[in-house]
């Protein structure tokens, strides 16, 4: 990210004069220790290469993924189609293309669900204490104990395939361990004497919650996030070989690896393609969620 | 203005408990300065929580202008009663910018015209508008502890009840704290109720002080006794004639079973 | 016991690479030690737990030392090998730091780490270091040398575990101790009464003393010489019964700045710091 020389002045500078100001200062010092790890930065553009490309979908393919030739199924990587079509004639670079906007929406809708529940119970149950703690952590632990595609499974089964209840399912069994680390942070943090200095000024709880000890919780919540977006890919993809999440003609690369696995072997790129884009934007969403962390380090207080 | 009679803390339960406060009175007059000195584990902290509302179970009876406090503390006690902590580095919010951590009792009081008594704030404990959008790591101990000053005075109380308020500064700018302390105590006739282990702190700050060891008051002087070396009670003169350094002989007689 | 300097440092500097450039935390720093109690006393940022550190080798990994002289004992330390420097280490030179919670490890008993610290550095059994710790503990004016023997840092207040520290610290029977802010996290007739049994095992082992401190007047009344920083510069040198003479107004400063209970002022003085101390 190039700066000019004036912007950098502002971005450096000791005595910031707007709150906006100091908040853009934070988060300069932060990218500038972030991007001195370069792994965590490959991370980050494997993860921008992805929104991107969904942003670009239709400008990259020119057409929606959906066109069938069956004169040119089953055809290899060539100049035209780079990464070859499927059994239907589908360029399979198209598909990808158009599949990442699924992933991103998906990916996208747990964190949206997952992060407020989870940070909300959790700092309630982490501050409160007492009958109120155990009573969230009871239901916590009752989420936590479903293996989550088996939930998730059983889910959809209940409901019906389709994306949003695959998005629903897997969010019901993520969010538990959010609500873990948000309690964590939040028991620490109830001990701090700014804690007690707001309490002595007349601070509600509900005040002291979502001004004083959620900002401090969110890193942590965060860096998990990032994390385990991975796995969240993954599950969706993996509802998406059982059928039971997008469906056909979606181009959802889970579903694409589901119907190409019976070319693995003389076609190849069949379902390879549509895995190997899973295993790069895993490890992108990994790679990022670790440098995060290196950068948020919740015990130096991430600043 | 402030007056504590028989104050008993207890944390814990049944065998376990602590008896942290032990049937504390004294009574602090209007613009008076009153000290509570001791060694830790005395309990002087305690009290001042107590006082704050920061403790959840205690009896006796508090009363600040005239008023009984109950179980709860009400907003206009917080406006009259105001506390600053003892470490400059952990009683601000780490992600908080200065005109937040300034801004946040107006904001719970409602009060309006929040730039202007943040700047007066600011200038009240000698630092300039510079400072106003730092976060606390960009200051040091002794701006940190003045912004800690700042907050307490923001919304005008008229008791201020400090715990240790320069045990975690050097001895320089300790001087500049107490120094700005005593100024704001004279223009806005404050009262104080200071907490400390460091006598020295306490005679220059105070007009009378109280002595505790192990939840009890030992005893309470006016300064000018302490000053004149004239206390009673052993415990008190072990601890003044400790204040004054390392003494070979000293160390001899001191008796830990007293 | 030979009248030999035991520290010997001309012209130390210890400088940190930061995000903002080389920051020097210690300035052309001079003087030796013979078997005395030396106090270095300074405010924060003054070195002066940088100069202890640099002593024993334990300056943090971005920093680097540089010294015209810098001998412990006849011994240079300019570019004395890692296994030198810990055949040194807590052999020779020992360091008392101020919070015995943090120094000791928390999941074993401390007679045990005491025993430890023995066999280290000396090939004996395991009976013969427990006597010895025992010993020391007796030393240090524990009264229940057994019981504490057994005991887990966790159960023992603020003054016994420095004690225990201390006993750790000279079982070994070094040559120097550093103590950094030894007494700093205790009440004050605790840290009286720690500081005795230091003096009286200092004097009788005529082990030299480096204690680094904030309390000017604790130093004073405690040391043989004192040696003031600021900055990462001495700024004062002088023996500790003349510090009421002190010449540099820095000292002045920091001793007129302290509130005194038999002499009240209506304003402390405050310290108008002048650039030119920093050198």
């Amino acid at each position: 990210m190039a700066v000019t020389a004036g912007q950098r002045s502002w971005l450096l500078t000791d005595t910031p004069a707007s709150a906006f100001q100091a908040r853009c200062q934070r988060t300069y010092l932060t990218w500038l220790i972030f991007r001195t790890n370069p792994i965590a930065v490959a991370g980050l553009v494997i993860v921008l290469t992805l929104v991107l490309m969904a942003l670009f979908a239709p400008i990259l393919t020119g057409g929606n993924g959906l066109t069938q030739n069956l004169a040119g199924r089953l055809q290899p990587p060539s100049a035209e189609h780079w990464f070859g079509t499927d059994q239907l004639g589908r360029d399979i670079f198209d598909r990808i293309v158009w599949g990442s906007r699924i992933t991103l929406y998906i990916v996208g809708l747990v964190a949206v669900i997952v992060v407020p529940i989870g940070l909300v119970i959790g700092i309630v149950a982490g501050y409160v204490g007492g009958w109120v703690d155990q009573v969230l952590m009871r239901i916590t632990d009752i989420f936590l104990a479903f293996p989550r595609l088996i939930l998730a499974l059983a889910f959809v089964a209940a409901l019906g395939p389709g994306i949003e209840n695959a998005v629903l399912a897997i969010a019901l069994t993520t969010w538990s361990p959010y609500a873990r680390i948000a309690r964590a942070e939040a028991l620490t943090i109830r001990r701090s004497e700014f804690i007690m200095a707001a309490r002595s000024q007349g601070a509600s709880t509900f005040r002291i919650l979502t001004h004083h000890v959620a900002p401090l919780c969110l890193s942590s919540v965060i860096v998990r996030l990032t994390l385990d977006m991975a796995g969240i890919i993954l599950t969706a993809a993996g509802l998406g070989f059982l059928g039971l999440g997008a469906q056909p003609p979606s181009p959802e690369w889970g579903a694409m690896i589901s119907t190409g696995r019976q070319f693995i072997l003389d076609q190849w790129w069949v379902p390879t393609m549509p895995g190997l884009a899973i295993l790069i934007v895993s490890l992108g969403f990994n790679l990022l969620g670790d440098g995060l962390r290196d950068v948020l380090d919740p015990r130096g207080g991430g600043k | 203005m402030l007056s504590v009679r028989h104050l008993d803390v207890r944390f814990g339960r049944n065998e376990d408990a602590v008896h942290a406060v032990r049937d504390v009175t004294f009574e602090v007059g209007r613009g008076a300065s009153f000290g509570l000195v001791g060694e830790s584990g005395s309990g002087k902290s305690t009290v001042l929580r107590a006082i704050a509302g920061l403790v959840d179970r205690w009896t006796g009876t508090i009363e600040v202008g005239g008023e009984a406090l109950g179980a709860e503390r009400s907003k206009r006690f917080r406006r009259e009663v105001q506390m600053v902590f003892q470490d400059p580095y952990g009683a601000l919010h780490p992600r908080h910018t200065v005109d937040q951590i300034l801004k946040e009792p107006l904001e719970i009081h409602r009060i309006g015209d929040r730039d202007d008594r943040v700047m007066q704030a600011l200038a009240e404990v000698g630092l300039d508008e510079r400072f106003r959008f730092r976060f606390p790591h960009q200051l040091s101990g002794g701006q940190r502890q003045r912004i800690a000053v700042a907050r307490a005075l923001v919304i005008e109380p008229k008791v201020i009840l400090l715990d240790e308020p320069t045990s975690a500064l050097d001895v320089s700018i300790q001087a500049e704290v107490l120094n700005l302390l005593q100024r704001l105590r004279r223009e806005r006739s404050l009262t104080y109720v200071l907490v400390s282990h460091n006598l020295a702190v306490v005679s220059h700050m105070c007009d009378t002080l109280a002595v505790m060891r192990d939840g009890e008051v030992v005893e309470g002087m006016a300064v000018e006794a302490l000053r004149s070396g004239t206390p009673t009670h052993p415990y008190t003169r072990q601890l003044f004639r400790a204040a004054s350094g390392y003494d070979a002989d000293l160390v001899a007689s001191l008796v830990d079973d007293l | 016991m030979s009248d030999a300097a035991l520290l010997e440092i001309e012209d130390l500097s210890v400088t940190y690479r930061t995000a903002k450039g080389p920051v020097e935390a210690v300035r052309g720093v001079s003087f030796t030690l013979g078997r005395e109690k030396l106090g270095i006393v300074g405010e924060s940022g003054s070195g002066k737990s940088q100069t202890g550190r640099a002593i024993l080798g334990l300056t943090d990994g971005n920093g680097t030392v540089h010294a015209k002289t810098f001998r412990f004992a006849g011994i240079d330390l300019r570019h004395a090998s890692e296994r030198t420097m810990r055949s040194i280490r807590g052999n020779r030179i020992s360091m008392i730091l101020q919070d015995p919670r943090y120094s000791l490890n928390p999941v074993m008993p401390v007679g045990r780490q005491i025993a430890e610290a023995f066999l280290v550095h000396h090939r004996t059994s395991q009976r013969d270091a427990r006597q010895r710790a025992l010993n020391m503990l007796e030393a240090v004016r524990i009264r229940d040398p057994e019981r504490v023997y057994r005991a887990y840092p966790h159960e023992l207040s603020g003054g016994m575990g420095q004690r225990v520290m201390i006993a750790m610290m000279m079982i070994p029977e070094p040559d120097l101790i550093i103590a950094d802010e030894p007494t700093s996290a205790l009440d004050v007739t605790v840290s009286l009464q720690v500081l005795a049994i230091l003096d009286r095992l200092v004097t009788e082992r005529g082990t030299g003393l480096v204690f680094i401190s904030h309390d000017l007047e604790l130093v004073a009344s405690f040391c043989d010489r004192v040696l003031i920083m600021y900055a990462g510069r001495i700024v004062e040198s002088c023996a500790a019964r003349d510090l009421a003479e002190a010449k540099h107004p820095y000292t002045r400063g920091l001793l007129n700045s302290l509130p005194k209970i038999d002499r009240p002022v209506a304003v402390l003085p405050t310290l108008d710091r002048d650039p030119s101390w920093a050198g």
